[in-house]
């Protein structure tokens, strides 16, 4: 082996140790850039008609995104009410009845497919099995969208989740004579519940930000949701329109429509991750 | 009694909860089949040639995904480029040297960047970061020269687009590799250590190697999320029809196509040609998707987990 003197491998190390220590406040940096841009922007274009007023035509004062921050909700509530109860019962049957079979390997590999396809192509998918048929852009279309997303993400952590559960558990209440679903919706999903919480939160705060899927199934409006069977006004997408208007109220209302966002999401997830950390911690 | 009516519904559960898995199989089959359906129009006229054609006109019912294919590779590659040494460096900073107490924060915070929303990368990347590359990074990289970086500086393009994508994907590769550097068995570091190895030594003699096959795996993954991602690149990347050498020139993506002028498409065989696309698109996902899948498997065969 090549003689190499002890002081220039310690001077390597300690160049590596520098770079290693700045590409991580390079990482540091672009999250704080971001968030601080967000905030400096957004804070400013928000006010009470922010959150009341429907969307204003360009040029005219005032106005805000009222009717998008109840699209938002109205389309995360109906994808919440289809993907997680799917989801939940996706992830029993992986855990409970399919673990080491020919076909849960299958529930589980294209599980995970699901989850890597771009959403994107949800959006696309969606457009043809509902859109199309429908004749009409629609809340639902974008719900059913955000629940696409949401199903295999639930699904998983679900896996997850109850598979930490002892076995042992689910064999006493077996033995005490209790039918299975009863085994495991009342012990099994109890002895998990937080973990199945947190999972949920993550999965919701993340189609909440979602954008792609709903351009071409829920569309925009600039309208108070009447019925979720025509387009409906949502936040992200009316960020994407706005941002791309030439007009700086828009502009402007794009940026406060970011924060709020932001905001949501980051909050839900810091709140839901702080809420593990303390678990583990204690 | 009452139980022997409560046993009853067991079956009943059991479906119920196979129908929710199989719901999963029949999701993924639905969209290749809905998308190969929907893209019959486009793949009768255009054949294979659409692959290859860089012709985009809608006013002429002329349309090839040469352009898109191009800028999503190339995006893509800029965003592998900067992410994977990032990552790298960062997993190791974070097993290898940071105090536990600094790398849990600074963990926490990488992670935080998978947390942002897509459209909020596109908000900062059109607004805040797109001049600060016309202004800072492009004329300084202009004056190296050579037909990477070539044109006028405008901000936003297909660089721009990469260093965004890569921002992205930089928490996904980076948890990934850091739980592979953490099963390194710590007796292996400590042997090389006790041999008097520095800690770089360590890290590129023992856990890097150790870790390799995992790492490539992690790189899969984060491929297969920037060859999908839509929201950031659709505001950065300047929707051109045209593929050009210089990385500072608008381009298109698969994706952004998709996004942009999905609504648009009034013909049939215009809408057709855009399926089309997101089918060659999830098809090349997939595919990602199943050699990370098996490759991170076949690893932690390897490594005793799993």
């Amino acid at each position: 082996m090549r003689e190499r003197s002890i002081a220039a491998r310690r001077f390597k190390d300690l160049l590596v140790k520098i770079l290693a220590s700045l590409a991580a406040l390079v990482g540091i940096a672009f999250l704080v850039w971001i968030l601080y841009v967000v905030l400096a922007r957004g804070v400013s274009a928000i006010n009470w008609d922010f959150f009341t007023q429907r969307p204003a035509p360009p040029g005219m004062a005032g106005g805000g995104v009222g009717s998008a921050i109840v699209g938002t909700l109205l389309m995360t509530g109906l994808a919440l009410l289809i993907g997680v109860p799917t989801g939940l019962l996706g992830g029993v049957y992986l855990s409970e009845f399919g673990q080491h079979n020919r076909f849960g390997e299958w529930v589980r590999f294209t599980c995970n497919m699901l989850m890597g396809t771009p959403s994107i192509i949800i959006g696309v998918f969606v457009y043809i099995i509902m859109v199309v048929p429908m004749k009409n852009f629609s809340g639902y279309a974008g719900a059913v969208a955000l629940a696409v997303i949401m199903l295999p993400v639930v699904t998983r952590t679900t896996e997850d989740m109850l598979s930490l559960v002892p076995s042992a558990l689910r064999e006493s209440a077996l033995a005490l004579g209790a039918p299975r679903w009863k085994v495991t919706l009342g012990v099994v999903f109890r002895a998990a519940r937080n973990g199945l919480i947190t999972g949920i939160l993550l999965a919701v705060a993340r189609v909440t930000g979602e954008t792609a899927p709903l351009l071409f199934t829920a569309l925009n409006s600039p309208y108070w949701p009447q019925s979720l069977n025509e387009p409906i006004g949502n936040l992200t997408v009316t960020i994407f329109n706005y941002a791309m208007s030439p007009y700086p109220d828009w502009q402007a209302m794009a940026w406060g429509a970011s924060f709020l966002i932001t905001a949501g999401v980051l909050g839900a997830t810091i709140f839901t991750r702080s809420l593990l950390w303390f678990r583990s911690y204690r | 009694m009452q139980l022997q009516r409560q046993r009853n519904f067991d079956p009943t559960f059991r479906w119920l909860a196979t129908g929710c898995g199989a719901l999963i199989i029949l999701l993924v089959a639905g969209i290749f089949w809905e998308l190969y359906q929907g893209s019959q129009l486009s793949l009768e006229k255009f054949g294979f040639g659409f692959l290859f054609s860089q012709a985009w006109n809608p006013v002429k019912a002329d349309f090839g995904a040469a352009s898109g294919i191009y800028g999503t590779l190339v995006s893509t590659a800029i965003a592998m480029f900067i992410a994977v040494p990032l990552s790298l460096v960062i997993s190791l900073f974070l097993v290898e040297l940071a105090p536990p107490r600094v790398s849990r924060v600074v963990g926490a915070a990488i992670e935080l960047l998978a947390a942002i929303p897509s459209i909020i990368y596109g908000m900062w990347g059109l607004f805040v970061f797109a001049p600060f590359m016309a202004d800072h990074v492009q004329p300084a990289l202009a004056r190296i020269g050579g037909p990477l970086f070539k044109g006028p500086p405008m901000g936003i393009g297909m660089l721009t687009a990469g260093i965004i994508l890569a921002l992205m994907i930089l928490p996904f590769i980076t948890s990934v590799t850091r739980d592979i550097f953490l099963m390194v068995p710590a007796v292996v570091k400590e042997s090389a250590y006790g041999m008097g190895s520095t800690t770089w030594e360590v890290s590129r003699k023992v856990t890097v190697p150790y870790g390799i096959q995992g790492i490539v795996g992690a790189c899969f993954l984060g491929l297969g999320r920037a060859i999908g991602e839509t929201m950031a690149v659709t505001f950065v990347i300047g929707n051109r029809h045209e593929i050009s050498a210089s990385l500072f020139s608008a381009a298109n993506s698969i994706a952004s196509t998709l996004a942009n002028e999905f609504t648009e498409a009034s013909e049939d065989i215009y809408l057709s040609s855009l399926v089309e696309l997101g089918l060659v698109l999830f098809a090349v996902t997939f595919l990602l998707q199943l050699a990370a899948q098996m490759w991170l498997k076949r690893t932690k065969r390897k490594m005793g987990v799993a």
